[in-house]
């Protein structure tokens, strides 16, 4: 049977986020965290491949206690198992830092459970943003790495092969891989679906595996937390707009006061530019 | 008391002074350059200058030989370039198998690229191999003098309400990638000369497990990008049926349509078209903003705009302040007319 890994990460719903205008610094205060929504395509994809081929799903979060929250929807929602790697070693993480992590402990998924054959990432988070986790992850596990895939098209489990769509800028890219693959999920991937009750029942009652640091004997401490993470956040500030002089432009009927325009952009560098013929000197 | 800062930060960082030079990975599709990679070309020209040192550029594909020449012209000192079959279709092994072998050897102290779906694809595995901090997304580039010689890469956080300026002091090459459309490329001067070197692909095809099977261009060739004049409307516009009426705009203008998140998420128009935070950062000549409120995730996509009209009937929507030239009213209205004036005009 298939094996799937989802890793989730929950995030405080930055679009709550406001600045406070006096101190402009961030008003954290009363922003709900959530399971990243990126991540949910990914483990919808992985449940939708148990309810066709049969799978086993374990979500992995790196996160603190509270993010037990979002593993016990993931379970819901149908997943397996959950594991929540917590630590306060784990604080402060870059990407590189979260990479080295999420490999380990999916290393140890993978010898505690049974070898992993997908690994879902989300395409990015809502608070870092970055993107760099999921190849982060491929890269330390060696896995066959498919970013911004929009639809799993195809798995053939004898030959080991997956085949997928993936989203670029200028078109679809359609490519197979060999398993064992780690996948980043577009939102268009699938609809999420809701919690049955009886998956609400089992997330009541359910409780996550706990790994600290203490349960990778191998972890090296230089390459976790904020020692092991290259980037440092140096400064932040609220930027500035744009601030322009604005020109109102009005007269009485919607015709004079379009005219009105026309003649300022006439004005401009504009219509010698793009070769707009001016009606009157023709 | 800044130099004396300056020599603080140089003076906690290991001693880097093999890591030379300003790198940029160039992503190219059937043997043309992105318009990012010409960009952060015009860019990297400008850190480079300021730290004196080299820029340079690595090509990677198959019947790609010409871009060398290009990146050129473009800004660059030194082109390094990859050329095989194996390399036709960007895939991360082979990709990451020519960058690191490129990285390694030259060690430039600078590395960056686009943060396009290949260029974070590229970057997020090499700067897990070097290891190295990689900065996402950026849209502000800097560097600091020597001898700290620091890059400073800022870009928007926490739903683009703040920036951050984001360092990597213990490491080298310091990574980067940056959004397309906010950096300016240089005009192509074909006097400049430089230097071209070939770079052996070592991965062989049957090593290699990922395979394109194919590619679905976009149908309609639609580059919202690097469009020079876009007439963008939002929620104002109430449905589909209006886009039309400002495609006929842009028609008479020679433009293309651009929109908010709100009229792309009610399905009126397709994403490709939306402009700002989660869609495309665009800096054209002359944006018609039409029904659309200015809201911060949408002002960051086009504040760039050399020429901004904004049309709205609430005089104090927050796009106003952004614009050289507004207009209150009901764009039910003024659109047609404005679309008269400019044929009347252009005589069209
Ligand atoms: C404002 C801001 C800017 C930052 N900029 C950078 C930067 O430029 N470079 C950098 O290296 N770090 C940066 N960081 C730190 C970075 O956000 C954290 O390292 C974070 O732990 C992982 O990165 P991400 O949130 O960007 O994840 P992404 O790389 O965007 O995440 C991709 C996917 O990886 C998985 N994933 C990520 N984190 C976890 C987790 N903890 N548990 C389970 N699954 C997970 C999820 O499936 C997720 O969808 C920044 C942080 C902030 C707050
Ligand atoms: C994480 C995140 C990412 C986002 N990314 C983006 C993004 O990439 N791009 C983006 O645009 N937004 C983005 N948004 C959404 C953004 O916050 C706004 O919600 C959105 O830009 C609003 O679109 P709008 O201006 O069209 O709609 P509204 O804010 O509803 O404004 C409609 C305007 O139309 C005017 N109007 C109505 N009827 C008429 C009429 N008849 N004549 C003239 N004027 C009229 C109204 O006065 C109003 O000002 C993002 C938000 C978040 C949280």
């Amino acid at each position: 049977m298939l094996h799937i890994v989802v890793c989730v990460k929950q995030v405080p719903d930055s679009r709550e986020i406001r600045i406070d205008p006096k101190t402009n610094t961030l008003i954290r205060q009363g922003v709900p965290a959530i399971a990243n929504f990126y991540d949910m395509h990914g483990l919808e994809e992985a449940l939708r491949i148990k309810d066709e081929k049969g799978a086993v799903i374990t979500v992995v979060c790196m996160g603190p206690p509270p993010a037990e929250k979002s593993l016990k929807e993931c379970i819901s929602l149908g997943a397996d198992r959950a594991v929540l790697v917590t630590d306060r070693g784990f604080a402060g993480a870059d990407t590189l830092a979260t990479s080295y992590v999420l490999g380990l402990t999916i290393q140890k998924v993978a010898a505690e459970f049974g070898p992993v054959d997908i690994v879902f990432c989300g395409k990015q988070t809502l608070d870092g943003d970055t993107g760099q986790v999921g190849p982060g992850i491929a890269c330390r596990l060696d896995l066959e790495q498919l970013t911004y895939v929009q639809k799993v098209e195809k798995i053939d489990q004898e030959a080991r092969r997956i085949t997928v769509h993936r989203h670029l800028e200028d078109g679809v890219e359609v490519v197979e891989t060999a398993m064992p693959v780690l996948i980043t999920a577009l939102k268009e991937m699938n609809k999420v679906r809701r919690a049955p009750l009886p998956g609400m029942i089992r997330a009541a009652k359910f409780k996550p595996v706990i790994w600290t640091t203490q349960d990778f004997p191998g972890l090296e401490r230089a390459k976790i937390g904020l020692k092991g993470s290259p980037t440092i956040v140096s400064k932040t500030w609220v930027p500035e707009q744009r601030h322009v002089d604005t020109e109102m432009i009005a007269a009485d009927t919607p015709q004079a006061t379009a005219g009105l325009l026309v003649d300022k952009l006439w004005q401009t560098e504009l219509p010698q530019r793009f070769g707009w013929a001016n009606g009157s000197e023709v | 008391m800044a130099e004396e800062n300056k020599k603080k930060a140089a003076d906690d960082m290991p001693d880097w002074s093999d890591y030379r030079g300003v790198m940029i990975v160039v992503e190219q599709r059937a043997g043309k350059a992105a318009s990012v990679s010409l960009q952060l070309l015009g860019e990297g020209r400008k850190l480079a200058d300021k730290l004196e040192t080299e820029l340079m550029a690595l090509v990677i594909g198959h019947d790609v030989r010409h871009l060398a020449e290009e990146m050129i012209y473009y800004g660059a000192d030194k082109v390094y370039v990859s050329d095989a079959p194996e390399l036709k279709d960007y895939r991360t092994r082979p990709y990451s198998r020519v960058c690191l072998q490129v990285l390694r050897d030259v060690k430039p102290e600078i590395v960056l690229q686009g943060a396009t779906a290949t260029g974070r694809d590229l970057a997020g595995a090499i700067a897990t191999h070097l290891p190295t901090g990689l900065t996402a997304d950026c849209t502000i580039l800097d560097v600091e003098p020597h001898p700290s010689r620091l890059l400073l890469a800022s870009r928007p956080a926490f739903s683009e309400k703040m920036l951050a300026t984001i360092l990597c002091k213990q490491y080298r090459p310091q990574m980067a990638t940056t959004r397309a459309g906010v950096f300016e490329a240089l005009p192509r001067d074909t006097t400049r000369t430089g230097e071209v070197i070939t770079v052996e692909n070592t991965m062989k095809e049957e090593e290699i497990a990922a395979k394109v099977l194919r590619f679905i261009e976009e149908t309609e060739r639609f580059n919202l990008e690097d469009a020079e004049i876009i007439v963008a409307g939002g929620r104002g516009l109430g449905g589909p049926e209006p886009f039309k009426m400002l495609q006929d705009l842009a028609d008479a203008l020679g433009g293309v349509v651009g929109a908010s998140r709100a009229a792309v998420d009610a399905g009126w128009i397709e994403h490709k078209h939306q402009v700002g935070q989660t869609g495309y950062t665009v800096r054209p000549k002359l944006y018609i903003a039409v029904g659309i409120s200015g809201a911060v995730q949408h002002l960051v996509g086009m504040q760039n705009s050399d020429l901004i009209v904004a049309i709205n009937r609430d005089p104090d929507a927050p796009i106003f302040k952004t614009a050289n030239y507004g207009i209150v009213g009901d764009l039910f209205q003024i659109i047609p007319a404005l679309t008269a004036a400019v044929k009347e005009k252009r005589v069209l």
